[in-house]
């Protein structure tokens, strides 16, 4: 019994275990709250209805799935080049900063759902206006976060860059870009969030229809449809791309700063 | 036996010396009217060992770093070699500053941290790697070439500073409290450690600190500062053969020397009261 006892104390099989065992019996009280209480599928659906109806329509909702994460990786992209270039181009002048930070603000706080229309007005292609309103939502934090990360230098670090007679390019590239990494990916977690939530709110907006249509049209078209154990095994799958997502960034978080940022030094 | 390299410079020399350092009434106040330091005049020698002594806020970090060239005299001059610091190269002399942290790359292993200077100098790479390695191996720290610096005690990483620091082959060392944050025996290695460097390289050595017995126990010369307003009172010469062993810290000698700088440091702090008092 001795390795199975040790598998159980190591920390990784316990970061896993545990919640899935929270998630075991949370599912088995849903599913005996909805028996014993004799709730109607069209309220609430079993959790085992849920994953049979996502097994029968894995066809629809699959396809919508691919699209809803194809609309925020790009947009998460989009979002990360532009938000780290301004960034560069932030930390280049005080002057800069302080004259272009509260637009970068404004994009921050107008909410998206109200921008929307106007960018489906504009931009004809409807994958591109899409991406650009997830874009818009994750672009605000990888700003701030990596322009703070590119400020916070060691001084005395800057000062013996200084006395070395470091050039521009070479203390960005050796000093600036590195100190920076834990807070810009501290950034791109918040923001691969973010970029999946204003996916979802920018097809609500936009209700695309036809073929290419993503997870937030099949809520709507199954809550129009009283389709509720549809509208479940769909928001189950916008859970599940979220989750990924943030596991994604957590592991290349660690494969970046594994090594020597206090946040991912393992404690046991 | 090897004579001690300051005297034997201060003895052997038949031309006219090139000072190391001449800091000609330089002194710094601060936008908002700090004085941090009066008008000085300090003159330092090729190959000698110097001290800055005082308590906090006397100026002795304002002073090295004015030195180096990190910080601006509000008025006067300093000199290395004759040549401002800014012109340094063209004495075909360098100067290493060593910082009161460790001041490391954490993300850089212990070589690439050793490696910086090179690397920003535009030394080839082949070359570096040899100089790199033989500056670990003068602190004695060949074999964590490829560790972390927080994998490494405080005291490592002071060593692995002192390395980058000498991986330029500098001719001036000026170090600013390096040893202040660590444990007293950590500090009596590193101490000893310094001085076998300073005689085998022929360097001359610029240091801060606040401890009597360290300064003592180093130096050819103790330059003590006062505070409010920084002024340097006294200059005073240990005139002790090297090498210096740990036994020396027991001796009246060095009790005395220890003695007479207490004594003027309390002297010195006793007139800024009275000037506050006034």
């Amino acid at each position: 019994m001795k390795p199975a006892t040790a598998l159980l104390a190591s920390h990784r099989v316990q970061r896993v275990l545990y919640p899935a065992a929270v998630l075991l019996v949370l599912l088995a009280v849903w599913q005996a709250l909805v028996i014993g209480f004799k709730l109607p599928p069209y309220l609430v659906p079993t959790p085992v209805l849920m994953f049979e109806t996502l097994a029968t329509e894995w066809q629809s909702l699959g396809g919508s799935l691919l699209v809803t994460l194809k609309i925020t990786l790009l947009s998460f992209i989009a979002a990360t080049v532009a938000g780290v270039l301004i960034s560069f181009l932030f930390v280049q002048s005080r002057v800069i900063e302080t004259a272009l930070f509260p637009y970068a603000v404004l994009l921050q706080v107008t909410p998206i759902v109200a921008v929307a229309p106007l960018i489906i007005i504009w931009v004809k292609n409807p994958t591109a206006s899409l991406v650009l309103c997830a874009a818009l939502v994750a672009l605000f934090p990888i700003i701030s976060n990596t322009t703070l990360g590119l400020r916070s230098i060691d001084p005395d670090l800057q000062s013996y860059f200084e006395m070395n007679r470091a050039s521009r390019l070479q203390t960005l590239a050796r000093l600036r870009i590195p100190s920076a990494l834990p807070y810009f990916f501290g950034g791109l977690r918040i923001s691969s969030g973010l970029a999946l939530i204003g996916a979802v709110v920018a097809e609500f907006v936009a209700g695309t229809g036809g073929a290419a249509t993503g997870l937030a049209y099949q809520i709507m078209m199954a809550g129009y449809q009283l389709n509720i154990p549809r509208m479940f095994a769909a928001l189950l799958l916008i859970s599940l791309a979220g989750i990924g997502l943030f596991a994604l960034m957590a592991w290349l978080t660690k494969l970046a700063l594994g090594g020597w940022h206090a946040s991912e030094l393992a404690r046991d | 036996m090897r004579e001690p390299p300051a005297d034997t410079l201060r003895a052997g020399a038949s031309t006219p010396e090139v000072p190391a350092i001449e800091v000609l009434s330089a002194h710094k106040t601060y936008p908002n009217g700090t004085v941090a330091l009066q008008p000085v005049d300090l003159t330092v020698q090729e190959g000698e060992f110097v001290t800055l002594l005082g308590p906090s806020g006397c100026g002795k970090s304002t002073l090295l770093k004015m030195v180096a060239g990190l910080l601006e005299p509000t008025d006067g001059r300093l000199l290395l070699w004759r040549k401002p610091v800014t012109a340094l190269e063209e004495s075909r002399r360098k100067l290493a500053f060593v910082f009161q942290a460790p001041t490391l790359m954490p993300w850089a292993t212990v070589a690439s941290n050793v490696r910086l200077p090179l690397d920003l100098a535009g030394v080839a790479r082949a070359q570096a790697e040899g100089r790199v390695a033989e500056a670990l191996a003068l602190v004695g720290l060949s074999k964590f070439a490829s560790a972390l610096p927080r994998n490494l005690s405080g005291g490592m990483q002071m060593r692995v500073s002192i390395a980058r620091s000498l991986v330029v082959q500098p001719n001036l060392l000026l170090m600013d409290e390096p040893f202040g944050a660590l444990d007293e025996i950590t500090r009596h290695k590193l101490d000893a450690d310094l001085l076998e460097l300073w005689r085998t390289k022929k360097l001359t050595v610029v240091f801060v600190t606040h401890s009597i017995h360290e300064a003592v126990f180093l130096s050819t010369r103790v330059v003590m500062m006062a505070a409010r307003p920084g002024r340097i009172t006294e200059d005073v010469l240990i005139d002790e053969p090297y090498p210096r062993s740990p036994d020396f810290m027991v001796t009246a000698r060095f009790a005395q020397y220890a003695k007479h700088l207490q004594d003027s440091l309390l002297r010195a702090s006793q007139d800024t009261t009275e000037d506050a008092a006034s």
